[in-house]
């Protein structure tokens, strides 16, 4: 990472406020002239489980969360211990606890790190209506150079609704942590940001998704709730009546993807938000949406698998699926953002893709990405708006023929309301016309065309992101999330001597065998980075691509997120 | 829209394609597919501005039979595309057509909700009690002891399905049931659905003559029903529950819900949005 870095957490249990605190923080940061990374972790339960923020700041935009973290507060322990091995710590970290709260969880303790008292509660307890997670704030406020005037801005500008003794108890609070930690050990203080942020956004990965859409001109979105994509379609729902869109709940996502394709079909861009469990319900729909070639984007914010498997939690397992879940030879495309920021980006692309291409997209993110919060620079708008080819007029006594056969592929689509273009959308195997067909010559050219136009496609040099060294003899490929991570490695191996190239690719289907043999000519040995138990990315590349002979494969599967480190140790330690 | 305006009379064979059904002879969806023609020729709708959607099974073939626009997709789902369709075009006419497999058993949630939802829509049900396409087995409207079916050689042993007191039950606007048999009634019962606001059921009894042949008896066992169309829930359902299934030819309930149809009035810009995520 280049630029200077603090990563701290502060957990503890619901209602003990961590997540405000957390977001006032990151808030404050923000204003402070700093870039920021937050993600969360929560337990199981409904509300009020234990919970715990992950916050990472910088002088830099932030890729990912560090190997270690300097500071974990722990406003209490209850059941903070199950969070520990998403926390990982070192001797030289600090944690800071309260002793009336018990003891710090053992598996904390192993790491060596370097433990401090601070009685939040009963700090707290002075101020009237003070509240320990405001301690907390002050504590670390204190220690990472946070400066008073702009956390009291921030202070009074989100709690105005509670009224001035609301805003008074917590400036309290938190001025009792500042006090309180003025003597505790030193963690990385930042610099001074830079004091004009109005070119900079605080975004989730889930609310860029959003943005995206919009952008690039989805107008009818179908939802049905499922965690961790709900965020997308909250969103969405009060954004697309101001654009003229509108958003309708499903009773499933049979109906969901049912009705995007019906809204599409009527000529409107639409799309859908699922995560795993609701892309497999999706998978013979996303299959009629190929057949009948009708534009649709759906998004996987991807969850710990299979089945229910851990709802709240991140893993990168649906690649297959998403590539090789339809039934029949049903090409489409499957694309994934490489971070918080590029979650706008590749879905406005992907609706574009659908929209010019007449196929389903399936955009992989997920729970890390879709719940992280970043402070970041603005999203320069692109200029990729869905754009369907429609028909010629015809010739008198010409029959409109919905699915010619073009050269492209791609076959001019009419939308109803166009008078002379009438014709019947259909999964059954048709022939040019639309009309059903069983004969293997009609088979035969739809499939043909079906794919020529999704691969004579010109996708640019969008299809990954390549940086690093051009002539590097070592190449690190990766995708999705594991993006943040391994651009963090790139840095600190080229920082010591090393050359190494990042591949990190963004259009998972179809291949780019031409592309990618550019990118990694010269290219001797490569490492697979990626987040799932079966390595679906390692096993996908050796079957798509010609890889170098020397491969090594870095994956586990999720929670655990793949660490800077760990890829910098694969990679030094290859002899 | 590039619509543009005609200015010419249609006849039902103005809404009839050149694609000749794959259906058997004597299948009561002929005169079903004539009696939708005839209802689109009595509106005087321009084909351009109607769809019609479909799942799956005999009598989902009916979108490529017309000339209009059609959408036939995958089994079961028909309703969640047309509501799409409709929630998305509100300026279209959607017509769904399908079967009792298609609509009652695997696209049963969808049904449920349709009713409840109650977007503009005319649902038409050919009901013949049994799945033709995969050559006769017992549907949710087959009766329980029905053993033609080699998968249920000692009958289903399990209760129908009433659609149309469950229709009552989920929130449907309109409710009407009609026979094949005389298709100038369906056609005049299709018409009434179609200008009635939020979601109309209309079941048409439509004989399987090839798996069902003694459904040929229908014509002689339907009558038309000795009721007025009433607005009040209460009473229609007493009376759905109470008749055998062959009163036919009337409309059976009318509600007065508005349809549902978000509006979609917005003129903002979308970088308007980013204001969301300035600090």
């Amino acid at each position: 990472m280049s630029g200077q870095t603090v990563s701290l957490v502060m957990a503890g249990s619901g209602g003990a406020g961590v997540v405000t605190a957390g977001s006032l923080l990151l808030e404050a940061a923000a204003r402070a002239g700093w870039y920021a990374y937050m993600t969360r972790s929560s337990g199981p339960q409904i509300r009020g489980g234990e919970a715990a923020v992950m916050i990472r700041l910088g002088t830099e935009p932030i890729a990912s969360h560090d190997d270690r973290f300097h500071l974990l507060v722990g406003v209490d322990w209850q059941n903070v211990g199950r969070f520990a091995a998403e926390i990982p710590l070192g001797p030289e970290s600090l944690i800071i606890g309260d002793p009336g709260e018990g003891e710090t969880p053992e598996v904390f303790v192993r790491s060596g790190a370097q433990q401090i008292a601070l009685p939040m509660k009963a700090l707290a307890k002075k101020v009237p209506d003070g509240r320990p997670n405001m301690v907390a704030f002050g504590a670390i406020a204190g220690m990472i150079g946070l400066t008073e005037d702009v956390v009291l801005g921030v202070l009074r500008d989100s709690l105005k609704r509670k009224g001035e003794e609301a805003i008074a108890a917590s400036i309290a609070a938190f001025r009792a942590g500042v006090e309180a930690a003025a003597d505790f050990p030193a963690v990385p203080r930042l610099p001074a940001g830079k004091s004009d942020t109005s070119e900079r956004w605080s975004i989730t990965g889930n609310e860029a998704t959003g943005m995206g859409a919009l952008r690039g001109g989805v107008r009818f979105v179908a939802a049905y709730p499922i965690t961790p994509a709900t965020e997308v379609l909250e969103w969405l729902a009060p954004a697309l009546p101001k654009v003229g869109g509108v958003l309708v709940q499903a009773e499933d996502e049979l109906a969901s993807i049912n009705q995007i394709i019906g809204g599409s079909y009527g000529g409107v861009p639409s799309l859908t938000a699922t995560s795993g469990p609701g892309l497999a319900l999706m998978t013979e729909s996303l299959g009629l949406a190929v057949a009948a070639e009708v534009p649709i984007v759906v998004i996987d914010v991807m969850r710990v698998g299979p089945s229910t498997g851990i709802a709240t939690k991140s893993e990168q397992a649906d690649l297959n699926i998403a590539v090789y879940g339809l039934h029949g030879d049903a090409p489409h495309l499957v694309l994934a953002p490489t971070s918080v920021a590029d979650c706008l980006f590749t879905t406005q692309w992907a609706v574009h893709l659908a929209e010019s291409l007449q196929t389903a997209a399936i955009v992989l993110t997920d729970q890390a990405m879709g719940q992280a919060r970043a402070v970041m620079p603005r999203s320069a708008a692109v200029s990729f708006i869905g754009q369907r080819e429609k028909p010629a007029v015809l010739a008198e006594g010409v029959q409109y023929k919905r699915y010619a056969n073009t050269a492209s592929g791609v076959s001019p689509m009419a939308i109803p309301g166009m008078a002379g273009y009438t014709y019947t959308a259909d999964g059954l195997e048709h022939n040019e016309t639309g009309t059903p067909s069983s004969q293997a010559s009609d088979h035969q050219a739809q499939l043909d065309k079906r794919l020529r136009k999704l691969i004579g496609y010109n996708y640019g040099d969008h299809w990954a992101d390549i940086t690093g060294d051009q002539d590097a003899d070592t190449a690190i490929l990766t995708w999705g999330s594991s993006a943040g991570p391994a651009r963090e490695a790139l840095e600190r191996l080229r920082a010591a001597g090393h050359a190494v190239k990042l591949v990190a690719v963004r259009l998972i289907s179809p291949v780019q065998p031409e592309k990618f043999a550019e990118a990694l000519k010269g290219v001797e040995r490569v490492l697979v980075v990626e987040q799932s138990h079966s390595g679906q990315f390692h096993r996908y590349l050796r079957a798509q691509y010609d890889l170098p002979r020397q491969v090594k494969a870095l994956h586990h599967p999720g929670p655990l997120a793949v660490r800077p480190g760990a890829i910098v140790e694969h990679i030094t330690q290859w002899s | 829209m590039d619509a543009c305006v005609q200015q010419r009379d249609y006849t039902a064979k103005d809404y009839k394609s050149e694609v000749k059904p794959i259906w058997c002879p004597g299948c009561g969806d002929y005169s079903v597919l004539a009696a939708i023609t005839r209802a689109l020729a009595a509106m005087q709708l321009a084909p351009e501005n109607v769809a019609v959607v479909s799942g799956i099974g005999c009598s989902s073939r009916i979108p490529a039979y017309t000339s209009v626009y059609g959408f036939h997709g995958v089994h079961g789902r028909a309703l969640p595309v047309a509501t799409g369709l409709k929630i998305a075009r509100p300026d279209l006419t959607v017509l769904v057509t399908g079967g009792d497999g298609d609509g009652f058993s695997i696209g049963g949630n969808h049904f449920l909700h349709a009713c409840r939802r109650n977007v503009d829509l005319t649902y038409i049900v050919m009901d013949n009690q049994v799945y033709g396409m995969t050559k006769g087995q017992a549907s949710p409207t087959t009766e329980p002891d029905w053993e033609g079916s080699k998968l249920t050689p000692d009958g289903a042993g399990i209760e129908s399905f009433h659609p149309l007191v469950v229709a009552l039950a989920a929130g449907a606007n309109f409710i009407a049931r009609c026979s094949s048999s005389d298709p100038n009634n369906v056609a005049d019962i299709i018409t009434q659905a179609i200008r009635h606001p939020g979601f109309s059921l209309v079941q048409v009894l439509s004989p399987c003559v090839t798996f069902r042949p003694e459904q040929l008896e229908w014509k002689h066992m339907v009558r038309t029903a000795a009721v007025d169309v009433t607005e009040d829930a209460a009473r229609a359902a007493r009376r759905l529950m109470t008749d055998d299934g062959f009163n036919v030819g009337k409309v059976l309930y009318k509600g007065d819900r508005p349809a549902y149809q978000p509006e979609a009035k917005g003129a903002a810009a979308v970088a308007d949005l980013e204001a969301d995520f300035a600090l």
